[in-house]
């Protein structure tokens, strides 16, 4: 469970720094908060996205990966069952900011 | 998990990143959050106020030692999982640095800003969260009360009473009658009464083929009808039968010791019963002062701080979250923006945008799942999903889609508990 996050804590403190210091203030371009994005992404993906089912983990992909993901899911280009339903919830920039995030985050 | 990420990374590098965050705002170290009800509301809220600031002090007052989850009851009902992996303990919350008290909430003091437990404990907050989640309106239908739920249970709060239910469909002959009798709305769960009716025919088709599922319904109409009915045919046919309100299903009266269901003008005699109330908000949250007329809680619905009484938050069943559904996915995603607005206010920081999400899987056999979803913003007066997104399954998915979405389901479950109690 621990094992990405912590493997990758010292090398991650540093980019998580980084993300502490460039975290949107609260009400940033009308956006939410990221911190609140991200969270909405634990209950089926797992506390800080990593998943104890079958479900995919979201913490060993670059934020260009999952941003790319989460825009060919929106777009339909991905198939899925139930992400596509979900992605077209979210602007490109909260795609963005949440890739951003979780990726900093978990060191990737 | 974040224990580790987060927690040691923020005892590491909290008084860096606390001085470079743009803004003058202060802290909220030090200040104190109850949190009452450790459901999926409320543990989460315990949860993720600690994850958002872990100098916060958190409290969390639930009577109960462990919790058991509606959400895969239905699925205990219908033999696919044991009781053990539906019910889960505290000791996940202790761990993430939450106080965790086993007690009985009697009331609230406002003023004093102070929780009273049976206990004979007084515990302060600067912040209040309510997540009681629901009681039965029990004067309702007559002839089921409390005592009679003894006999015949409603099983819609998730423990013994789904426990008793079980044993019931166990003892009962092949060729038995099963009644379900789904509440009015607005209640907890609104797909949960037409899964149950599949998990308890998906029992009875292996085991006792000859029985019937008879859903006496005081609705017109239930949330994901469309596909329900798609799997009924698929699979149950002649075995599941709905009755709506408009062609008498409403129960309005109910004889426990014959386990007879009455309608306007019919008595079904069942062999299992389960009635399933009517329902309001916890009676602690009306004791409190918490609730309006309807029974249920309003509050502002963009920090979900009650509109009666100030510091005081209410998310879960028992609020009146306008346009999302009473579930326990919407409660999680409810607290997560619930426990940050708090964590904002006591550091003196304006509240953020709300964004929630609700995702719902219902079993209809254990291969064959559906889902709806929705990624909600808040407008002028209400939640509403953001255009183009969400919805259900599409009908005729096939085989295939079916069985992807059962197993999501389980990998919901699996994450959302852990997210929530782990």
């Amino acid at each position: 469970m621990v094992r990405k996050s912590r493997l990758h804590l010292a090398l991650g403190l540093a980019a998580g720094i980084a993300v502490m210091a460039l975290a949107p203030p609260a009400q940033a371009d009308g956006m939410p908060d990221v911190k609140i994005l991200v969270s909405n992404c634990f209950n089926c993906h797992g506390t800080d996205g990593i998943s104890a089912g079958v479900i995919d983990s979201l913490d060993e992909l670059s934020a260009k990966r999952m941003a790319k993901a989460l825009k060919e899911f929106k777009s339909g280009d991905k198939a899925s069952t139930i992400m596509g339903r979900i992605a077209k919830g979210y602007s490109d920039a909260e795609i963005d900011a949440i890739a951003g995030y979780l990726a900093a985050v978990n060191g990737n | 998990m974040f224990e580790q990420s987060r927690r040691n990374f923020l005892a590491t590098a909290g008084a860096v990143s606390a001085l470079s965050l743009a803004g003058c705002a202060g802290t909220a170290g030090g200040s104190r959050v109850v949190v009452v009800g450790g459901g999926f509301g409320g543990a989460t809220a315990a949860k993720y106020v600690k994850w958002f600031d872990p100098s916060v002090d958190v409290t969390l007052i639930e009577p109960k030692a462990a919790y058991t989850t509606c959400p895969f009851s239905n699925a205990f009902l219908g033999g696919v999982v044991k009781f053990e992996t539906i019910t889960h303990t505290y000791a996940g919350l202790a761990k993430h640095g939450v106080t965790v008290m086993q007690d009985m909430v009697t009331n609230v003091d406002p003023a004093k800003k102070m929780v009273m437990t049976a206990g004979g404990k007084s515990v302060p907050y600067d912040k209040l969260i309510m997540s009681p989640g629901i009681d039965f309106r029990f004067d309702t239908i007559e002839g089921y009360d409390a005592a009679a739920a003894e006999i015949v249970p409603h099983a819609w709060k998730a423990g013994p009473q789904t426990q008793m239910l079980r044993k019931q469909l166990e003892a009962m002959d092949d060729g038995g009658l099963v009644i379900i009798a789904p509440p009015p709305n607005p209640f907890r769960c609104p797909p949960g009464p037409y899964e149950r009716a599949c998990m308890i025919a998906h029992y009875l088709k292996a085991n006792k083929p000859k029985s019937k599922v008879l859903i006496l319904d005081a609705k017109d109409k239930f949330s994901k009808q469309g596909l329900f009915e798609e799997g009924w045919n698929l699979y149950y046919k002649g075995l599941i039968e709905w009755v709506p309100a408009a062609k008498d299903g409403t129960v309005k009266g109910v004889n426990a010791q014959t386990r007879t269901a009455i309608t306007e003008f019919e008595e079904h005699k069942a062999d299992v019963l389960n009635v399933i109330p009517a329902q309001r908000a916890n009676l602690i949250a009306a004791k409190v002062g918490l609730t309006d007329k309807s029974g249920w809680c309003p509050v502002h619905l963009n920090t979900f701080e009650s509109k009666l009484i100030p510091d005081v938050h209410v998310i879960g069943d028992a609020a009146i979250a306008s346009g999302m559904p009473k579930s326990g996915n919407a409660a999680n995603t409810q607290a997560k923006v619930c426990a940050k607005v708090v964590v904002d206010i006591l550091a003196g920081k304006q509240p953020g945008i709300p964004k929630t999400t609700n995702t719902c899987y219902s079993l209809i056999t254990p291969d064959h799942g559906i889902s709806v979803t929705a990624v909600y913003e808040l407008g002028e007066k209400s939640y509403g999903g953001v255009k183009g997104s969400g919805g259900l399954t599409p009908k005729d998915a096939g085989r295939e889609f079916w069985k992807q979405e059962s197993r999501n389901a389980r990998g919901w479950y699996a994450n959302i508990s852990e997210d929530i109690w782990g």
